[in-house]
């Protein structure tokens, strides 16, 4: 099967900004649209000083001459008394929209990650043979600290410069019309300078992410070979590799970098030009006293110019903010963009409705209990309104099954199974003749078309998903432990299950001897997949957790592959005792493993090729006493 | 720490020196600029003519001009500087895990080496650029704008004797406070994400047990764990914002009710309007440096650990070195070992190998079997000095091995590992590895003498045919009979195989073990394997049980006089001998 490796770098799609928001605002339906108008007030509030330092030069243009503070004392004092109360209604705000810009922010990403998370687990098992387990991992981590950045930062900073700039301009022309035009031609310049090396900015930021990517993917080989390339003395080749693409990723970040250091001087700058502009405009207009046109109607004078040049400075610091937020909105639209693809994933469909509930047996029919007693049966309500119950006893059949993964390419053709409770079932065959497949499509890892396979008689594709699972049991060649303790895993087989189950399915599994020997016996903590255990033992817990499940059926998929011979020898026992009085399919190269089945099946290129027994088959002189007798390569 | 670190400056000193200097210019430009606009705002209320304010107008603009010159120069030469610190950093390291013995390799994680070289740098590189920008133009610009502030406002400057202390050490409690708890939930949440590639590799068995709501229930748990101590941590930083506005608001409100004092009492002697817009500048400047001051302080203890973990593999030295006098000849393929013992690390409780005494001729060849774990690995790794014994001595060719050079050793002693790996690259490029100036003709001879060739003609492109990165797209036969083949290209004195024919059928593993005793007879030819059948028709056996050697001889003997082996070939031959194994 095809994975796929690359994760799409580049820009979001659109769409991605608006569902971002709508996203937020569904998380916080009151708080978000509150802190908007928070910050909206904030940022006015805090344009508004240049009012009054207006105000407070007119009165000092006023009493300056006579040098009377007592006169003027009171004009500024009511002034600066309103000032204040606007401070306290910007600072009440700020703070109140800085808190809830954190909760929200941490909010959003916490329910975002659930929300992946809690997808994720309905995702078809086709998703995770079809992604890269980096990949996935990376929606977690980088995907969602991009997100960080610009929920946190550049959202609240670009509403900010947004409202602090129409104030602002609102204010210019309620002064003076002639200063705001020349103000508008110098932001229609700053605009056009961000813009260009803005997006030069975020178009390296883009390249050196993807230099960034084929170094990762480089070190990576590297480090997984790093004996071989000892065994081989290929150091100084792989160096010489290395500083290829070392040097790469150097110019590309250095180009990015460069562009983003560079941003905030020049339109710091631009800033200070545009300044001096508004001062030689204001001055002449001063000077010549041309007649000035505002909504204010106010004559242009020196209490009018010194604010206006102040705003003119804070206006160009905001279009200096917003140009600073440029890259962090490129990467966290194109992680958002990720997310939501992630989130539109098509969960896993099931349309069952025959469940699996525990039954008892009155006067020779089943009938349905709370209890657990034991006896299982299959709960098949009908359409007619009657409930039918089937006994759960682990025949499995296929019949006829062809399938293919992609619908192009058959990897099944034909095939035909018969499994009676309690026999066991061998697959035998080469990578790819479709082992893993038939067994895929017991447990519906992958759908087929209806009624070809049926469970105790019921056609699977009714059985819900939940149910059917829960009546087989797996053991897989890989053995996935999880952190906890040892009697945690164990118990993930079923979670029920008390401390004494999970030692008596230990013991039946032969793991309980090992167990006892470590360190804190069944309270062990594990980590890291198991990783102070070995192989075999890894495996015996696996055995054991499937074991403390007890369902009916078990799939036993290359389970003792990994094992040498000796340790195979002890893990078979606790198999054995396992498999006794169910259904079981094995898939295993070992032919030891295999031998004793009651029916063992040759795949080929997806068909069965020969079945019967070990001696029946040894007898036929085909496929199977060829591998048998080791004329042929299983791969 | 720091000093390990900064040899990797080298030759970005310069730009890494050019850089604060220019930021310096740049910070006295920015500073001067707000005097000088007082100075037109002054001369403009006191009715100057259009002369001044072109003088003034063209005084500015030169300074824009140079003070964006400098910027431009400071930021190109902070990005050169930072960026080939970075590149150095990772080369340093690249190379030093080259030096890597296998003992080192050992110690460290593929994922966290990754980590290392990318991650880590990156935050390292961060800090960096953070340092020789802001770290030098913040300081510099509190203490300008301090002193332009009190050359422009005098007395007024005072209120900054207040503010900056009260603004500073408030922000210090604040990061002594927040810091402790960010490092905390950076470990919590480094646990949670562990846990999620935990669940997405265990995904089948999730799903088998019908586990899913359970994992989501867990998960839910943790990571809202994980938010709430996040939360915790911003909303304590988000006081930041606030607290500098209320600073902001301070200034101006002074500097409006007492400046206009001034003012009118002086009759704009002691200050003017257009002193006004410049204090508030200056004080803008002044704590928006403080706040800077903070966050380079953050970035730093941020970016410590990822320094502390480079430092890790800087300084790690390699366990093997060459002798000082190497010797560069092998006079034959012989192998001795005198009372061999080895540990893997000196806290070892158990040595992995012990005792063990082992003389091999030059041109035999040798089967070795035993359980996982009996050190069968172990004892051949010693050969090619991938590991050095603990105790006792390896003689190659009657020598120490310690007395050879590393390299010369290692390419007459060839071993094919066990855990065995192709590289992105064609086939070609892959056998090369063996013997870079090997002809075409001998690549095939090699192919077909571990019988590669038969596959590799199939391929539509032959010996050209691209193996994928882990070599996915060969099945694990032709991985290890491409692996073989690599290795007898280096025409070894010594070729040790450790289960390299596992996945290979014993037909083809016979034709093998046929090849190599007819066309390669000196070599001496080391074979571990967990089949009975692989190592039947060797010289001599060896059974290895729990790091000793249990006993050596030839396959009748053993199979008369040793429990282990006699067992294994029980086991094996009543499935019979063909185990078709992966």
């Amino acid at each position: 099967m095809q994975k796929s490796n690359q994760r799409s770098v580049g820009k979001a799609q659109k769409g991605t900004l608006p569902r971002l928001f709508k996203t937020i605002f569904h998380f916080y339906p009151v708080m978000m649209p509150l802190t908007v108008v928070l910050i909206i007030i904030s940022a006015a509030v805090s344009s508004i000083p240049a009012i009054f330092m207006q105000n407070i030069i007119a009165i000092i243009e006023q009493f300056w001459q006579s040098g009377d503070w007592t006169a003027a004392e009171h004009a500024v004092f009511s002034k600066v008394a309103v000032l204040i109360i606007f401070y306290i209604i910007s600072l009440i705000s700020g703070f109140t929209f800085n808190q809830m810009m954190a909760i929200m922010t941490q909010g959003t990403l916490q329910k975002l990650r659930q929300q992946m998370f809690n997808g994720m687990q309905n995702l078809p098992i086709k998703y995770f043979d079809t992604h890269n387990h980096g990949d996935v991992m990376s929606y977690y981590t980088n995907d969602i600290d991009s997100l960080r950045q610009m929920i946190s930062q550049s959202f609240p900073q670009l509403l900010t410069s947004a409202i602090t700039v129409v104030t602002l301009f609102s204010i210019m022309l309620y002064y003076s019309l002639w200063l705001t035009l020349v103000v508008i031609v110098g932001i229609i310049g700053m605009f056009f300078i961000t813009k260009k090396i803005g997006g030069g900015s975020a178009r390296h930021f883009i390249r050196q992410q993807a230099a960034i990517g084929k170094e990762e993917g480089f070190v990576q080989e590297m480090m997984n070979g790093q004996k071989v390339i000892k065994v081989f003395c290929h150091e100084e080749a792989s160096k010489a590799d290395f500083d290829r693409i070392n040097e790469a990723l150097f110019n590309e970040a250095r180009s990015a970098n460069r562009y983003s250091n560079i941003l905030g001087p020049i339109i710091n700058n631009v800033g200070n030009v545009l300044y001096v502009f508004v001062a030689f405009v204001g001055g002449v207009l001063l000077t010549v006293k041309a007649p000035n046109v505002s909504i204010s109607g106010l004559a242009l004078s020196i209490s009018v110019a010194v604010p206006f040049l102040n705003m003119t400075r804070q206006f160009a610091g905001n279009i200096g903010q917003v140009s600073h937020q440029i890259n962090f909105i490129v990467m966290g639209l194109a992680g958002a963009d990720r997310i939501f693809r992630l989130l539109d994933e098509q969960p896993e469909t099931d349309e069952g409705y025959v469940t699996l509930v525990n039954a008892k047996e009155e006067n020779g029919q089943l009938v349905e209990t709370d209890a657990r007693t034991g006896l299982w049966a299959w709960k098949h309500p009908h359409g007619d309104g009657t409930t039918t119950y089937t006994r759960l006893r682990g025949d499995v059949r296929l019949n006829q099954v062809d399938f293919s993964y992609d619908g192009k390419k058959t990897v099944l053709h034909d095939v035909s199974i018969y499994a009676e409770p309690g026999q066991k079932v061998a697959f035998v065959g080469a990578t790819g003749a479709g082992k893993t497949t038939i067994t895929n499509l017991i447990n519906r890892f992958y759908d087929i078309a209806d009624g070809k396979i049926r469970y105790d008689g019921i056609n699977i594709n009714k059985i819900k998903k939940a149910d059917l699972r829960r009546s087989l049991g797996v053991i897989l060649q890989d053995v996935n432990l999880f952190t906890g303790t040892v009697m945690e895993n164990i118990r993930y087989g079923r979670l029920d299950a008390a401390d004494a189950d999970c030692i008596k399915a230990a013991k039946l599994a032969g793991a309980h001897d090992f167990i006892t020997r470590l360190p804190d016996g069944y309270q062990t903590q594990l980590s890291g997949n198991g990783a102070n255990l070995s192989q075999g033992q890894r495996q015996l817990l696996s055995i054991a957790r499937a074991a403390v499940a007890d369902p009916p059926v078990m799939i036993m998929d290359e389970a003792t592959s990994s094992i040498d011979t000796r340790t195979e020898a002890i893990v078979q026992r606790g198999m054995d005792a396992l498999m006794k009085g169910r259904t079981v399919f094995v898939i295993a190269h070992r032919l030891s493993t295999v031998k004793n089945s009651d029916v063992i099946m040759v795949l080929e290129n997806g068909r069965i090729i020969e079945r019967g027994s070990h001696e029946k088959l040894i007898a036929e002189k085909g496929k199977y006493y060829q591998l048998y007798t080791g004329a042929f390569e299983l791969e | 720490m720091l000093k390990v670190l900064m040899k990797s400056i080298r030759e970005y000193k310069k730009p890494s020196l050019q850089a604060p200097i220019f930021v310096s210019l740049e910070v006295v430009l920015e500073c001067i600029i707000p005097f000088i606009t007082a100075d037109l705002v002054n001369q403009i209320k006191a009715g100057c003519g259009l002369s001044v304010i072109i003088r003034d107008g063209l005084l500015l603009l030169l300074m824009a001009a140079l003070s964006l010159t400098f910027g431009v120069i400071a930021g190109t030469t902070c990005a050169t500087a930072s960026c080939g610190f970075a590149k150095n950093l990772r080369k340093d390291m690249f190379y030093s895990i080259q030096n890597f013995s296998f003992e080192n390799i050992d110690k460290f994680s593929t994922s966290s080496l990754v980590t290392r070289l990318t991650t880590d740098v990156t935050n390292v590189q961060m800090a960096y650029m953070t340092i020789i920008r802001l770290a030098i133009r913040c300081p510099l610009m509190l203490i300008f704008a301090f002193a332009m502030a009190f050359i422009m406002g005098g007395k007024m400057a005072t209120i900054f004797l207040i503010l900056v202390p009260l603004l500073g050490i408030s922000l210090f409690l604040i990061i002594r406070k927040v810091m402790p708890m960010f490092k905390r939930v950076f470990k919590k949440y480094d646990r949670l994400n562990n846990s999620i590639e935990e669940n997405v590799s265990a995904m089948r068995v999730v799903k088998s047990f019908v586990r899913e709501d359970y994992e989501k229930e867990k998960f839910g748990d943790a990571a809202s764990d994980v938010q709430r101590d996040f939360t915790r941590a911003e909303r304590i930083l988000a006081l930041n914002g606030p607290l500098m506005q209320f600073c902001l608001y301070a200034v101006m409100v002074f500097v409006l009710t007492f400046g206009s004092y001034t003012i009118i009492t002086s009759r704009g002697a002691d200050l003017d309007v257009g002193q006004f817009s410049a204090l508030l500048n200056y004080s803008f400047m002044i704590l928006s440096s403080l706040m800077m001051v903070s966050m380079v302080f953050v970035m730093i203890t941020m970016a410590e650990e990822s320094a502390k973990r480079i430092t890790e593999v800087l300084t790690e030295q390699s366990s093997l070195a060459n002798p000082e006098h190497p010797v560069y000849k092998i006079a034959d393929g012989s192998v001795d070992f005198d009372n061999v013992s080895f540990k893997y690390s000196a806290k070892a409780e158990k040595p992995a190998l012990s005792d063990v005494n082992l003389h091999i001729r030059s041109g035999e060849t040798i089967g070795i079997i035993g359980g996982t774990g009996s050190s069968k690995s172990t004892l051949i790794q010693l050969i090619s000095r991938l590991y050095d014994a603990t105790e006792g001595t390896v003689r190659v060719g009657g020598r120490d091995v310690r007395e050879y050079d590393l390299e010369t050793l290692r390419n007459q002693v060839a071993v094919v590992l066990q855990k065995n790996v192709l590289f992105s690259g064609t086939i070609k490029e892959n056998l090369r590895w063996g013997n870079p100036d090997a002809t075409d003709e001998e690549l095939i001879a090699a192919c077909r003498l571990a019988c590669a060739d038969e596959f590799i003609e199939k391929f539509p492109e032959k010996y050209d045919t691209y193996i994928e990165q882990g070599g996915t797209n060969v099945s694990g036969g032709q991985k290890q009979r491409l692996c073989i083949a690599r290795a007898i290209l280096k025409k070894p004195k010594i070729l040790i195989l450790d289960d390299s024919t596992s996945a290979v059928d014993t037909k083809t593993d016979a034709l093998i073990r046929k090849g190599m005793r007819e066309y390669i007879p000196e070599t001496t030819k080391i074979i571990i394997a967990q089949r009975v059948a692989s190592v039947e028709s060797a010289d001599r056996i060896i059974v290895m049980d729990n790091g000793k050697i249990n006993a050596v001889g030839t396959h009748a003997e053993l199979l008369e006089n040793n429990e282990i082996y006699r067992e294994v070939y029980q086991s094996q031959n009543k499935a019979g001998d063909g185990d078709a194994e992966k």
